[in-house]
């Protein structure tokens, strides 16, 4: 069907908030990029640059009180749920003002009061925490979703199937996706699993799945609103396939030479925030002024963000020792 | 040991199936999940008749995948419920290893998350059990910050530090042991009481020497206690209750007191909890040793199925017996 067709059922303003967060999203990344080739960031960084309308897009499609667990490419979701430029470059630089405080680095961030899970290293080890977290919506009788993900690679671990399996099994108001990227690191698809699509991994646990556009801002929020509404209906879990393409190296010390050229060049014609300019345009949302307007506006917010992260002190060395164990005012009600 | 007016003896498996009642009706955020514990009641029928009474949705069969539902746990901890999760065995804790030590410990920690859970597990020997069904895996996480790790030696104490534990606002690993489940009983209050985390508890006290342990070698400890008395040798034992947060004081006081102490543990010698605390005393209290500090420990090997092997395994009363007259003599 025709993008714009489709995307006519997505209101003016919701759009075009995807719109300025799509260009915040590569703005603030660029930014980090930046920082760490300047040798001022000490642990890694991975960018979702050209997968920027995964993140934005299921993010928007959620409610304030749903909760995320986000992937490690998801930036959008962390900017969506209102972690500030600021603190998110304040966590790249170990500073105080970061959300773990300098405890851990990059995307490694979270806040149960904003619903964002932080993220584990050991890959798809959120899968099963987010179903749990479902769990409790389900005893609870709440009407929350938890959405969760994790890449290609991530989806042959024990934990993804794991989770997978429960939350089918209990019908959970979970929403798994996977951001089938191609890659996992150097490793491309064929060797990481004897099938071309992994939504095929949906089926064997009797759960419906999706393959959607992962380019596409707009494809992405319908049919996470879609998933997130049967959820929420006591429906059960649902997969999305979201396909797409890593057009940087795993992360930004990797030149990513295993990638063939051809393939990115054809990516790069897919870019999500091309894609978006088009889309709005072809709806009369926006024109060249106003995406012009929106990347003054996100620029001024990275270098505010970089000028406060700069400024924030670094942790004192004693407060390693601070935080091992919680107190009872720390648990959620 | 308190005692309450004409209360009936319950056995140790009994205590924890009362704690895990009293809490669930006391508070409706526990819930429980595990392998076969709801129509069956649980390998060792610790939730027999939980299900009628509170419903699938707070007594969860699971399918049979630790780490999937450790980590079901940990988000549903974190989204304000108590969990308190089953290991069928404590051996099956391997498979939730990455959940527990990663997910759970950490969580905390790394973005201020706190993870109100619970992990039962029926640990250690005696019961012909074999490699896979008998192990003591403490040693594992006694080694990872941010977890606190239990191992009750009586009913009082089952009891009471699994209701402390369900309490608590971090992930508790709570060790039973299968070996005492059915064999000791005690008479319980009958109020509602908690045994803090965190506090030790001299179970003998004695002048001549300190034998620091938990689980069910605080029972051998005290046989052998009785054995050594008609020799004139008179042991204190130090029952540890919780292995973290370790209750450094009340070890050092003991052996402060007698100068002298055996670790005793039934995890395998090597880089277990012993060694720790050995080490803490070579550090802390060595002005007031008067001789070496022996540990008592089964071998570096699995636990070996058949009897003969699974007794040589075992400490035994007269390791105990041996390892102090030894001592006594410096
Ligand atoms: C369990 C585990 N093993 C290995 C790693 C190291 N590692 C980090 S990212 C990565 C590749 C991830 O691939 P994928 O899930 O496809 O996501 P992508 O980074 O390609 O977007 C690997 C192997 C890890 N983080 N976790």
């Amino acid at each position: 069907m025709d993008q714009a067709v489709v995307a006519n059922d997505i209101k003016r303003s919701d759009l075009r908030e995807m719109y300025y967060y799509l260009r915040l999203t590569r703005s603030l990344e660029e930014r980090i990029t930046a920082l760490y080739r300047q040798g001022r960031i000490v642990g890694g960084v991975y960018t979702s640059h050209g997968m920027e309308a995964i993140a934005v897009g299921y993010a928007s499609a959620l409610n304030p009180d749903d909760v995320i667990a986000p992937f490690h490419r998801d930036m959008g979701a962390f900017l969506i749920r209102g972690f500030s430029p600021g603190e998110i470059i304040a966590q790249y630089l170990g500073k105080q003002a970061g959300p773990t405080k300098g405890k851990d680095g990059n995307v490694h961030m979270g806040d149960l009061k904003r619903g964002v899970l932080g993220f584990v290293s050991h890959l798809a080890d959120n899968m099963p925490v987010a179903a749990g977290a479902a769990l409790a919506f389900k005893i609870r009788g709440e009407s929350r979703v938890a959405f969760a993900g994790t890449g290609d690679g991530g989806t042959s671990r024990g934990d993804f199937h794991e989770a997978m399996n429960f939350a089918a099994v209990r019908r959970l108001p979970v929403v798994f996706f996977c951001t089938n990227n191609q890659y996992a690191y150097s490793t491309p698809l064929r060797y990481q699993m004897a099938i071309t699509d992994v939504v095929e991994r949906a089926k064997a646990y009797g759960m419906p799945g999706e393959i959607v556009d992962g380019n596409d801002v707009a494809a992405v929020y319908l049919a996470s609103k879609r998933a997130v509404a049967k959820a929420r209906a006591g429906e059960g879990p649902t997969f999305l396939e979201f396909k797409t393409m890593r057009m940087h190296g795993h992360s930004e010390h990797d030149a990513a030479k295993y990638v063939p050229r051809e393939l990115l060049e054809e990516w790069k014609a897919k870019d999500p925030i091309l894609k978006a300019e088009r889309l709005l345009t072809q709806l009369g949302y926006g024109e060249t002024s106003y995406f012009h307007e929106v990347g003054e506006r996100v620029k001024k917010e990275v270098d505010t963000g970089t000028e406060f992260a700069e400024q924030s002190p670094l942790p004192e060395g004693r407060e390693t020792l601070v935080g091992v164990f919680a107190t009872e005012d720390e648990v959620q009600p | 040991m308190t005692t309450a007016t004409a209360a009936q003896e319950v056995t140790y498996v009994e205590a924890i199936s009362q704690a895990l009642d009293e809490e669930m009706s006391r508070d409706r955020r526990v819930f429980l999940m595990g392998e076969d514990i709801g129509a069956y009641g649980g390998a060792f029928k610790v939730t027999e008749g939980f299900l009628e009474k509170y419903g699938e949705w707070r007594v969860l069969d699971t399918p049979l995948a630790e780490s999937g539902f450790v980590g079901a746990a940990i988000g549903a901890a974190m989204m304000g419920l108590r969990p308190v999760v089953e290991m069928q065995f404590a051996d099956f804790i391997s498979c939730a290893f990455d959940q527990i030590t990663e997910v759970a410990a950490k969580n905390h920690y790394r973005w201020g998350a706190a993870v109100p859970m619970v992990i039962r597990a029926p640990f250690g020997g005696g019961v012909h059990g074999g490699p896979f069904h008998s192990e003591c895996p403490e040693g594992w996480f006694f080694h990872s910050p941010g977890l606190k790790i239990v191992a009750p030696s009586t009913p009082y104490d089952a009891k009471g530090l699994l209701k402390a534990a369900i309490r608590d606002p971090n992930p508790v690993l709570y060790f039973e042991h299968k070996f005492l489940y059915r064999r000791i009983k005690a008479t319980l209050p009958q109020e509602d009481y908690i045994v803090p985390l965190g506090k030790a508890e001299v179970k003998r006290t004695g002048s001549d020497i300190s034998v620091i342990t938990y689980g069910a070698m605080v029972h051998l400890a005290l046989e052998a206690a009785e054995v050594l008395r008609k020799e004139g040798i008179d042991l204190e034992v130090v029952d540890l209750r919780t292995l973290i947060p370790l209750d450094k004081e009340t070890v050092y006081a003991s052996v402060r007191k007698t100068s002298k102490a055996i670790m005793l543990h039934e995890d395998n010698k090597t880089g277990g909890i012993g060694a720790e605390i050995a080490a803490l005393l070579a550090e802390e209290c060595f002005d007031c040793l008067d001789g070496p500090i022996i540990r008592i420990a089964p071998p570096d090997t699995p636990v070996p199925f058949s009897t003969p092997l699974e007794e040589f395994f075992l400490p035994k009363v007269s390791d105990i017996v041996a390892g102090a007259k030894k001592l006594a003599a410096y």
